[in-house]
């Protein structure tokens, strides 16, 4: 029996703590006090408390860094942790900014309690190694968001999404459950370092004559936590749910789901495979090609960029295209897993997070716009420019972000990582797949200049107005353009702390 | 160093212009006017101020560390010569687009972003920077061409952004891998083309980032994105296109391709139907496009097209100075670069703006009945003397340019050179058929009273054309104007690797 001290338990888990209780304080003020009141201001009001709790875990990380390691990897913290999580924190107040406007619930209390657990779910996600927490944590951010994706009851798409949303991710959750219990079973641990040292240990022991072959146990574990992660990633073939995920949610909701869950999931992934799966890696470079995690990888990440590059030139409405191309956007980072080093790992961090805040972007727009005109079609969006200038010139940026134009964000994500792909295996042996990558990008310009078209060239139809944008959201949208533009002209300013974390947490 | 500050300068203008109050046409003309003067005064002075063509370092500054990439802008005799080409360009573009009517501040907001890009591309040192600028121009080519274009703009727009990016994707490819072998310390131009690439590597890098760039360049049988995209665009971009865009892909062949990998034109050791390297491959498509291009210019029916197909005509006489890899060659490749810039753009602001803009056609069998000539004749004696220069009559650069590169060309591959007389003939007769049929047919009927006449050339038109008409006509009297900075440069440290490995 281990002796669990709560005290220093409870000190490490204070974000979580304070985002929590600001939940709760949320859902109370809004059914004790607001009931009555209009739901505008019923939003304000829980926008603001729920952004205090965040800005308030925000500091507490920022000011009282902790390094520790509770339980053998129960609760990890460490500078890398505590960037992810502040990145996400950051992203759930950008989601409440774009979100205070909208009018698609009554039930604001309800939906800012679910934003807010599934940033707690993420949190504890990503601050942690240990497999059972892990998936815990997992299944509170997928419940919360399941119920997220249903959460405007007036509309049939979205109960219709998140119930496929549900069933796809119960799915994925019983794979990754199996996978788990497998690891379980091959290491008697569920600490993911010392899943790493039993499958040193067995290749150590020598049970195998070639030394590319693989214990079937684990061979099956690894498919299945591929299987179970592509799921909440989005990978081809494993992305059916996203596209009407991102078509019948709520706008906020698949902005949330588009932008902080990608994250916290390919984070948490790396970490899994990289520290877990150790040892089993495999190869993928193109001369040799050896069974492991890394071919399996491969696979579904080409899959992935050929899948929505091309599909998404098809796509009519706008947050289908937003969908599919974040199919494309997974294979891209799926690379940096590929290639499994410390450099992809901080190239990767650095891409998803940019692609967030451009995802976070282009849904605030298409959210706009689509409670003007009434649907998302991209017919919605002709002559756009000439009705909201401001917001046009931010879909611009976020948009060519996305399809890595330089000097924006999205340019230097692909650059750092295609770069850091092909330095990880010796004589350019991952370069297929950098130019498959690089190739599909120029496919992906396509249908981003298709939208931006519509946006600049076409002529707006004779009887549209200008479109009022909310002043919060405007805000909002504006700053992450402004971020984008920012962190494509000095990457440094994001890249020198997420290096020197990577290096502290030494991955 | 004031060089840095035509990028700035640029930027700022259009930043400047999208926040100016609306519906003030005249003056958003006036202040991308006096933007591009500005900038082509910063380039004029620093042309003649700098006569060895050294290299000069404008600023060096740690951008990304932990990458070993610098923001470093730097210039040599090639930049500033280009440079320069940007500053008259762009003026020249500014004046004969004055007629813009639609969406104006947007219009030259887009137009300065493309030139600041350009400038940055000619300046930039460091291979991260200038990929970077290299690829900003792509959207406001985009945007210029599909929202202010003609004839099929949306589709011709569409073409020329995506051979662009797939251009440049080639690029990255290349340039990706040579920063990884080298040991990815370092994106510098100087230290990655000191590096020395394996020889296998250079063998499939070289051609990869060649052919990336040379797509731009207009090397045939990648061109086919030029000819459309120059007719559906509107004048100033179908000069700037033609005028520096091409240019960009030009100077990418010359200045990244060919310093970086120098092993990479050298000989396989087998020959594939004659040819036993990829200099012979290239120069051979350089030539093909030659003929290919005077030829086709024959046949057309729109006064644009001729134009169009007549570029990659010319950029062919560039790719084919580029590898003839002898001295002579190379510097002419680079007048042609200045002269054909000057050239195309002129010729494009006849046809586009003096013709176009009046007779709202371009067919030639349409045009010849208008008598143009008497209508318009200050449209006609520009288009003769700039039919005459792009011949290349002595006492235009088009002359000396294509001199040089032929007696390189003569030298290092003679029966090539042979074959490009022929082009050279059918460039005569395309230019001659294009004035004959546009301005002095025969007018079989009398010109109907009903037509009103056709609106007078304005006054920037005509300072446009001769500020373009002087500046041909300046390399063509003086050429050692040029060379004087082009020799130097090429005699750089940068291009050791070229004279070491197959220079003649």
């Amino acid at each position: 029996m281990i002796a669990i001290f709560h005290a220093p338990l409870l000190q490490l888990a204070l974000p979580e703590v304070i985002v929590v209780c600001a939940a709760l304080l949320v859902l109370a003020m809004d059914i004790l006090f607001l009931r009555t009141c209009r739901t505008r201001i019923r939003f304000a009001v829980a926008a603001a408390i729920a952004s205090a709790g965040c800005a308030g875990a925000i500091l507490r990380l920022l000011l009282a860094p902790e390094q520790a390691n509770f339980l053998n990897g129960t609760l990890v913290a460490n500078p890398l942790t505590h960037l992810v999580q502040i990145a996400l924190l950051v992203l759930t107040i950008l989601t409440l900014g774009i979100s205070v406007d909208s009018t698609f619930t009554e039930h604001v209390g309800e939906f800012v309690l679910l934003l807010l657990i599934a940033t707690v779910g993420m949190m504890f996600l990503v601050g942690s190694q240990d497999l059972l927490v892990i998936f815990i944590s997992l299944e509170l951010l997928s419940l919360s968001l399941y119920i997220l994706t249903a959460l405007d009851k007036r509309s049939a798409r979205s109960s219709e999404a998140a119930l496929k949303y549900f069933l796809f991710g119960g799915m994925s959750a019983a794979f990754l459950l199996f996978g788990f219990s497998l690891l379980y079973g091959f290491s008697h641990s569920t600490s993911l370092a010392e899943i790493a040292s039993a499958i040193h240990a067995f290749h150590l022991g020598g049970s195998h004559i070639h030394g590319s072959q693989l214990n079937p146990l684990l061979a099956i574990a690894i498919v299945t936590t591929v299987i179970g992660f592509g799921f909440k990633v989005a990978a081809a073939p494993f992305h059916f749910w996203a596209p009407d995920v991102y078509e019948g949610a709520p706008a906020p909701s698949a902005a949330f789901i588009a932008s902080g869950s990608k994250v916290a999931s390919f984070f948490i992934f790396f970490q899994i495979l990289v520290v877990g799966f150790a040892g089993a890696e495999g190869s993928a470079a193109w001369s040799r090609i050896v069974p492991g995690w890394v071919p399996a990888l491969a696979i579904v990440a080409a899959l992935s960029m050929l899948l929505g590059n091309l599909v998404a030139i098809v796509q009519r409405s706008a947050r289908r295209l937003l969908a599919y191309s974040a199919i494309a956007h997974a294979g891209y980072m799926l690379l940096a897993m590929v290639a499994h080093t410390q450099q992809s790992f901080a190239a990767l961090l650095y891409y998803v997070v940019t692609y967030a805040l451009a995802t976070l972007g282009a849904f605030g727009v298409v959210a706009v716009v689509e409670k003007q005109t009434g649907s998302d079609q991209l017919s919605n969006f002709d002559g756009l420019s000439r009705r909201a200038p401001v917001l046009s010139f931010c879909l611009f940026i976020f948009l060519l972000s996305l399809a890595g134009i330089p000097p924006l964000a999205g340019f230097f994500g692909k650059f750092y990582l295609f770069a850091s792909v092909l330095a990880a295996s010796s004589s350019l042996g991952l370069l297929w797949l950098v130019v498959l990558a690089i190739a599909m990008s120029a496919v992906s310009l396509y249908y981003y200049l298709q939208v931006l078209k519509r946006v600049y060239v076409a002529s707006p139809a004779a009887d549209v107005e200008k479109i009022q944008s909310p002043r919060l959201s405007r805000l909002v949208i504006v700053l992450l353009a402004g971020a984008v533009v920012l962190l494509g002209c000095a990457p440094h300013l994001l890249l020198r702390w997420i290096l020197e974390a990577v290096r502290v947490a030494g991955l | 160093m004031m060089l840095a500050w035509t990028i700035y300068i640029s930027f700022l203008g259009a930043l400047a212009l999208l926040l100016l109050p609306k519906g003030s046409a005249t003056l958003a003309r006036s202040l991308a006017l006096l933007t591009t003067i500005v900038t082509f005064a910063i380039t004029l002075t620093a042309f003649v101020q700098h006569r060895t063509g050294a290299l000069l370092t404008v600023t060096q500054k740690s951008w990304i560390p932990s990458l070993g990439i610098e923001y470093h802008l730097a210039a040599d005799g090639i930049s500033l010569i280009l440079l320069l080409l940007t500053g008259i360009i762009a003026i020249a573009g500014i004046l004969f687009s004055w007629n813009i009517e639609r969406r104006v501040q947007e219009f030259f907001a887009f137009y300065l972003l493309l030139i600041g890009a350009v400038y940055g591309v000619f300046l930039s040192y460091d291979l991260f920077l200038l990929f970077v600028f290299y690829e900003i121009v792509i959207i406001p080519k985009y945007f210029l061409i599909a929202i202010w274009g003609s004839t099929r703009r949306e589709y011709g727009a569409m073409k020329l952004a995506l051979y662009s990016f797939i251009g440049s994707a080639m690029v990255l490819v290349g340039l990706l891998a040579a920063y990884i072998v080298a040991g990815a310390k370092s994106m510098a131009l100087e230290d990655l083309a000191r590096f020395p690439f394996p020889l296998h590597f250079q063998m499939w890098a070289f051609p990869l980032v060649f052919v990336g760039f040379a797509i731009l360049a207009g090397m045939w049988p990648f061109h086919t994105w030029a000819p459309t995209g120059h007719v559906a665009a509107p004048t100033a971009a179908s000069m700037l296109l033609a005028g520096v865009v091409m240019k960009l892909g030009a100077y990418g062949c010359l200045r990244v391709a060919m310093t970086l990998f120098p092993l990479g034109l050298g000989p396989w050791g087998f020959h594939v139907l004659g040819l036993g390297s990829w200099r012979d491959v290239f120069a051979l498509l350089a030539v093909i496009g030659i003929v290919y291009g005077a030829l086709v210019a024959l046949v057309q029916k729109d006064f644009k097209f001729v134009i169009g197909y007549s570029s990659i005509s010319h950029m062919g006489f560039i790719l084919l100075g580029l590898m003839t890899l002898n001295q002579l060659g190379l510097a002419g490749a680079v007048v042609q670069m200045f002269s054909h810039g000057v050239l195309a753009g002129l010729l494009f602001a006849v046809v586009g703006r003096m013709v176009y803009d009046r007779a709202h056609t371009r067919d030639l069998a349409t045009l010849g009945p208008m008598n143009l000539n008497k209508a318009i004749p200050f449209a006609a004696v520009t288009f003769v003397v700039a039919g005459m220069a792009s011949m290349g009559l002595p006492g235009f650069s088009g002359f000396v340019a294509e001199l040089m590169i032929l007696i390189g060309a003569w030298r290092a591959f003679p029966l090539f050179a042979v074959c490009v007389g022929i082009g050279i003939v059918a460039g005569v007769a395309y230019i001659w058929r294009a004035m004959q049929q546009a301005f002095f047919a025969e007018a079989g009927v009398e010109p109907t009273s009903m037509q009103p006449p056709l609106p007078p050339i304005s006054i920037p038109e005509r300072l446009g054309a001769i500020l373009l008409i002087g500046a041909s006509v300046a390399v063509g009297l003086y050429p050692q104007m040029l060379l004087n900075v082009i020799l130097p440069a090429l005699h750089s440290p940068l291009f050791d690797g070229l004279r070491k490995g197959s220079w003649q």
